[in-house]
């Protein structure tokens, strides 16, 4: 009786350590297949060469009540200058979905066409879906150009 | 004549036993009951998704994926390919009635509960197979990279990007990077063209077999006070040259739509453009964007967003799952309950639908 007993734990020690011998290879070979295909599947994050200010163009080139779209770098920024003159510069992509917004005259606002979101001419969200008002640029005029520059 | 077809016909029957096919084919019945019209809007998806096939591999022999060349080879195949008009807007026309068609097959499985015990897996493969559909929707949408199908797709990825935890890696996933570029099209174009057809065909495949399987489902107060002594057609050939008959229908349909209201291009997608007025999904996922629309920007500590993705995936899900859920159709007794949720799902979609339309 106690051979067999003995005999018995000691196959069922074994037959354990087998399984979790195979088991954790399983595993181990499944992580080792999956894992590159994973790593694959993510985007590399490109270096991009930061900008940290771009000129526009001649002040007098750009008309007051307007607004345009710049290159920020891969980013869009949008220009405004207002009724009076003054010249502001926000983040043109809206804060809710990622579209890019434009200046409405009819409303003298910022306007997202794809909720109907809308910011007033701070950029602080005042109406629709978007959560937050957009980011804030500089702008400053040398002489007779105008440069757009990351707020810090 | 007939004696070289009769003699390859047992050549090839020598070898895999035509015979039971055939055997199978004369037994099979499709039940005739007031309700029978619904049974055709699966096969008129079949017969779609197979133009789908056909006239997808034949855009891809002239398409170019590439920021600088997608716009640019739809242009060519519109207006210098020799048909490259009628292939392209009959492959955007199908696309369309497909997903319509196969919403009402959904959706008329739904009001029968056909759903219900034994063909729960058929239900399922069904599901995955209007979701794959929904994708190949939105990834072909982006593959002539215009203005409207950019901000679509910025707006679509977005919105998984606002999920917490999994949202960000599944948004950078999509779009292969940061933002929605030359990337995104290289992916979606991958997607469209491999993944998903590769998975759709495995899905139909098996919903397919179970249906020759299991045979078409029947209106529960039927099977009830007919057991035994029901009027049926047989499958072959009688709803079978119907079948063929509808298909014929339906490609006359897509011909007139695809020659007299072609489908446009509009203009090329520009990263430094604003997002122009009267930006629409398609319209299959209009009430969805509509509802968004009405959805304030914080709710409670959640964003709108969340809120709203919330609320249609728990919806979709439950859904999807409505078979293991709908205990009683399971018993074969009536489920009013599961007839007003799909009643209200239909009206709901419908309103928000012309909402976002006229908006
Ligand atoms: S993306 Fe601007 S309002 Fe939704």
């Amino acid at each position: 009786m106690t051979t067999t007993d003995g005999l018995n734990t000691v196959n069922v020690k074994k037959r354990d350590f087998l399984k979790w011998i195979l088991s954790g290879g399983l595993v181990a070979f499944v992580g080792s297949v999956l894992y590159p295909v994973l790593a694959y599947l993510k985007p590399p994050s490109q270096s991009e060469v930061e900008v940290s200010s771009v000129k526009v163009g001649k002040l007098t080139d750009i008309p007051k009540d307007s607004g345009q779209i710049v290159k920020f770098g891969s980013k869009p920024v949008i220009l405004i200058r207002t009724v009076a003159g003054d010249l502001r510069a926000f983040s043109a992509t809206c804060t809710h979905l990622d579209c890019t917004v434009q200046y409405r005259k009819d409303f003298g606002a910022i306007w997202c066409a794809c909720h109907n979101g809308k910011y007033d001419l701070m950029g602080h969200n005042i109406s629709g879906p978007p959560p937050r008002p957009l980011n804030e640029y500089r702008v400053v005029v040398q002489g007779e150009e105008v440069f757009v520059s990351k707020n810090t | 004549m007939k004696t070289y077809f009769k003699t390859f016909y047992h050549w090839i029957d020598e070898r895999v036993q035509l015979e039971d096919l055939v055997q199978f084919l004369g037994k099979k019945y499709v039940p005739i009951h007031r309700h029978s019209i619904w049974y055709y809007f699966g096969g008129v998806s079949l017969f779609l998704f197979i133009i789908q096939v056909v006239t997808g591999i034949l855009l891809l022999l002239y398409y170019k994926s590439g920021e600088e060349l997608a716009f640019e080879s739809i242009q060519f195949i519109m207006s210098k390919v020799q048909f490259g008009w009628l292939i392209r807007s009959i492959h955007s026309w199908t696309a369309n009635l497909f997903i319509l068609t196969a919403m009402i097959h959904m959706f008329s499985v739904y009001f029968e509960k056909s759903y219900r015990k034994p063909r729960e897996i058929t239900w399922l493969t069904g599901m995955l197979m209007f979701f794959l559909a929904l994708g190949f929707g939105f990834s072909g949408y982006l593959l002539p990279w215009n203005e409207l199908a950019f901000f679509a797709t910025k707006v679509g990825t977005d919105i998984a990007g606002v999920v917490p935890v999994f949202g960000k890696p599944i948004m950078v996933f999509l779009r292969g990077g940061q933002e929605v570029t030359g990337a995104t099209l290289s992916r979606f174009f991958g997607f469209h063209v491999a993944v998903l057809p590769g998975i759709f065909t495995v899905l139909l495949g098996i919903h397919l077999v179970l249906i020759q399987r299991q045979g078409m489902s029947e209106p529960l107060a039927r099977e009830e006070a007919l057991a035994g002594r029901e009027k049926t057609m047989p499958f072959f050939p009688n709803f079978l040259l119907r079948d063929l008959l509808l298909w014929l229908i339906v490609l006359n349909l897509l011909a007139i739509l695809a020659v007299f209201f072609p489908w446009e291009l509009g203009k090329k997608a520009d990263a430094f453009a604003s997002a122009p007025a009267g930006i629409k999904p398609e319209w299959y996922f209009l009430f969805m964007f509509q509802t968004l629309k009405y959805i304030p920007g914080k709710l409670w500590i959640l964003d709108g967003e969340i809120f709203g993705i919330l609320l249609f995936s728990a919806g979709g899900l439950l859904w999807t799952l409505v078979p293991f859920w709908d205990r009683k159709s399971n018993r074969g007794e009536q489920n009013k309950v599961i007839t007003y949720v799909g009643l209200f799902v239909i009206f709901y979609i419908i309103v928000l639908t012309i909402l976002g339309w006229t908006a």
